[in-house]
């Protein structure tokens, strides 16, 4: 078992003929991912590397089963490549794509709420399930198969959470990168619920944050509803009040979004706080030597 | 990006907004003829910089005279302004504006913000004008209203008249708040603000609701769009680093430490600066090289870092996914032998081709302290400016 993705996830790239898309479609292919489909409007008929590419969405869902779809389009194009998979009825929408317009999210939010889609991202690594289904940048070789889940609101700091633990050798259920936006398609806590439900994930890190109150909301889920063990990281506590840290959501505006206070919402929680990025994977190592 | 009060109002007066009028001014001359060009006896002389609190710390005067208003922006121009929000440091006022006196009966406050958690905008308003609303926030919550606006529907008419009764405005204000919160929405999504801010909005003696004072700021996103905001961008208020970086789509912001910091991907960054904190040094910068960075990108980030003359010592950490190692160590060693490398460096690498990366940082006879991982890169770097100090 695992989250979101496994063996059977049948994916379709949009923006396949793109640089970004062409390599990471193959790269993902290459870790063994059903990569089935591509869609580029007006490049329907046409192939990359044998990968039947469509011009609708729709078209390419029910000539391949696609149930599963990855965004690299550009920001300007990303948010309708968003509203098309979800109008199309894609199970799993993953948008990589970085810089979109927050005012576009706002309405592929709002559309997103009467479908049957689940949305991951944008400005976000994708999903992996070690061993079976990688989609998006996320280099596949650090994964190692096993059954602690991450969740993460950044890219590179969640490899460098996983690195950790494979070097430990604990492997991971599934990987989320739910990105770094103000506004995004799933939170910590749609995340949280799935590993809660996976018999498969036996233990979760959650990487946060500055900006907004995500991990705050998180916190007080795992506090009333999550069941297993769960090690946390807070990202930006050095970083200096009104100033946006690269992500477009990591601000701390008006007095909210600062580390501390995230940091003691977690702790409050029971969730075991790395204070050094350094320190994840041997915290989630004591912990589970301490379970076992 | 932020704009200036002055840009705020004339980007809402084109869209309805009912403002004051005025007239920005750069030298003390032009002042004065602002003030006679508006032809009334009084007028309000406001420092324009990128920062709150200008009337508490000074920036703001009410004149009675074309002389008086001279004198002011006299005082102004060319000096700093030490706000509570400009640090220490202050901002140099290069822009005066000159606008209309009103009478003022009641401050009210109206923001429109993009509401995270209800994944909206929504409209914030409160009857304690000419506060922070942080402050009121933090200690009367009740006095803040909140009403998320559907993406579909808009600003209804009941939302904005539900918050015109609870700010207890009367008869024509009700109206007049409506229209004027309405062609701020408008306002707010034609532009792709990420925050509108009147506060005050006023009640004026005669009983007109209008903005006395007004901040804009736009989502960065969603610039691309906008070409004629893009234009109101004030280069004198950002950090010269930082519009450096802007040009190699580089994300830099400075900061107060002596350890100068190269990244990919910000939230490895903003934890780069954890790790250097905890390990004893302040950061000197965030920087993330993003994920597509080449060769060039690099060395410009480099330099970028080392013009800094606080900077005693560079960390490097990189975990590759899509950057690969070998791009960077190669714009590493070509920034390094274009700017003399005369300050330690500390370079962790991992991930994509990480082997070919160290060969060729080994190769180029730079001499470089290699990190094994985050925590250890960390030690070394604090260590190596620790033994500088004492040499």
């Amino acid at each position: 078992m695992s989250i979101l993705v496994d063996k059977n996830t049948r994916v379709l790239t949009q923006g396949i003929t793109g640089a970004t898309g062409q390599f990471h479609t193959r790269t993902c292919r290459e870790y063994g991912t059903q990569m089935v489909a591509g869609v580029v409007p007006g490049k329907g008929g046409t192939d990359f590397e044998g990968i039947p590419i469509f011009d609708t969405v729709d078209k390419a869902r029910r000539e391949t089963g696609a149930n599963a779809t990855v965004i690299y389009v550009p920001p300007a194009f990303a948010a309708d490549a968003m509203l098309e998979a979800i109008a199309a009825g894609i199970e799993l929408v993953i948008c990589i794509t970085e810089g979109v317009p927050v005012l576009d999210m706002v309405r592929v939010k709002h559309y997103l709420r009467n479908s049957r889609s689940r949305l991951i991202g944008p400005n976000c690594p994708g999903v992996i399930t070690p061993g079976q289904c990688k989609i998006g940048i996320m280099p596949g070789y650090i994964h190692k198969p096993g059954h602690v889940g991450v969740v993460s609101r950044s890219g590179t700091l969640t490899y460098e959470a996983v690195h950790q633990l494979t070097q430990l050798g604990i492997g991971q259920s599934s990987c989320v990168g739910i990105g770094g936006d103000p506004i995004v398609g799933s939170s910590h806590i749609d995340v949280l619920e799935l590993f809660n439900q996976d018999p498969d994930t036996h233990a979760v890190i959650l990487i946060g944050e500055i900006g907004g109150s995500a991990e705050e909301e998180a916190a007080a889920y795992v506090k009333q509803y999550f069941k297993k063990p769960v090690v946390a990281f807070i990202a930006g506590q050095t970083a200096p009040k009104g100033r946006r840290m690269g992500h477009a959501g990591a601000i701390i505006a008006g007095g909210r979004g600062g580390a501390a206070d995230k940091i003691a919402a977690l702790e409050a929680a029971g969730i075991t706080v790395a204070m050094s990025p350094a320190d994840l994977g041997s915290t989630m190592k004591r912990l589970l030597d301490k379970a076992a | 990006m932020n704009i200036h009060e002055f840009q705020a109002k004339q980007v809402l007066g084109r869209f309805g907004v009912p403002v004051p009028k005025g007239q920005a001014a750069t030298t003390p001359d032009a002042a004065a003829a602002a003030f006679t060009a508006l032809g009334q006896p009084k007028a309000v002389v406001k420092a324009q910089i990128h920062a709150g609190g200008r009337g508490k710390a000074g920036g703001v005067k009410l004149v009675s005279s074309a002389q008086e208003a001279r004198d002011f922006a006299a005082r102004l121009l060319g000096k700093p302004l030490v706000t509570h929000q400009t640090g220490p440091q202050g901002r140099i006022v290069n822009r005066i504006y000159v606008e209309e006196a009103s009478q003022i009966a009641r401050e009210l406050y109206l923001g429109l913000v993009v509401d995270r958690k209800a994944a909206s905008v929504s409209l914030i308003a409160s009857s304690e004008g000419g506060m922070e609303i942080e402050e009121v926030a933090a200690n009367t919550p009740e006095k803040v209203l909140t009403e998320p606006i559907d993406p579909l529907i808009g600003l209804a008419g009941f939302q904005a008249r539900k918050i015109a009764f609870a700010l207890e405005l009367k008869d024509k204000q009700i109206g007049q708040f409506a229209n004027l919160a309405a062609a701020l929405y408008k306002a707010f999504l034609e532009t792709d603000a990420s925050l509108i801010e009147i506060n005050p909005l006023v009640v004026t003696a005669d009983g007109r609701v209008i903005c006395l004072d007004a901040k804009m700021s736009f989502d960065d996103n969603g610039l691309f769009r906008h070409p004629e905001i893009r234009e109101l961008r004030d280069p004198t208020e950002e950090d010269p680093a930082e519009i450096e970086a802007s040009k190699y789509d580089l994300n830099y912001v400075h900061l107060d430490g002596n350890i100068g910091c190269m990244v990919n991907g910000a939230g490895l960054a903003m934890a780069t600066m954890d790790i250097v904190k905890l390990s004893g040094a302040e950061p000197a910068n965030f920087l993330d090289v993003g994920g597509g960075a080449n060769a060039e990108k690099v060395a410009a980030a480099f330099r970028i870092l080392l013009a800094d003359d606080r900077v005693k010592a560079v960390l490097i950490n990189i975990f590759g996914g899509i950057m690969r190692c070998d791009v960077l160590a190669e714009g590493v060693v070509e920034a390094a032998r274009q700017v003399k490398l005369n300050i330690p460096l500390v370079v962790r690498m991992e991930g994509t081709n990480v082997d070919r990366g160290k060969q060729i940082l080994k190769d180029s006879g730079i001499k470089v302290i290699t990190g094994n991982d985050m925590a250890d890169a960390a030690r070394r770097v604090v260590d190596a400016i620790g033994q500088g100090a004492s040499r």
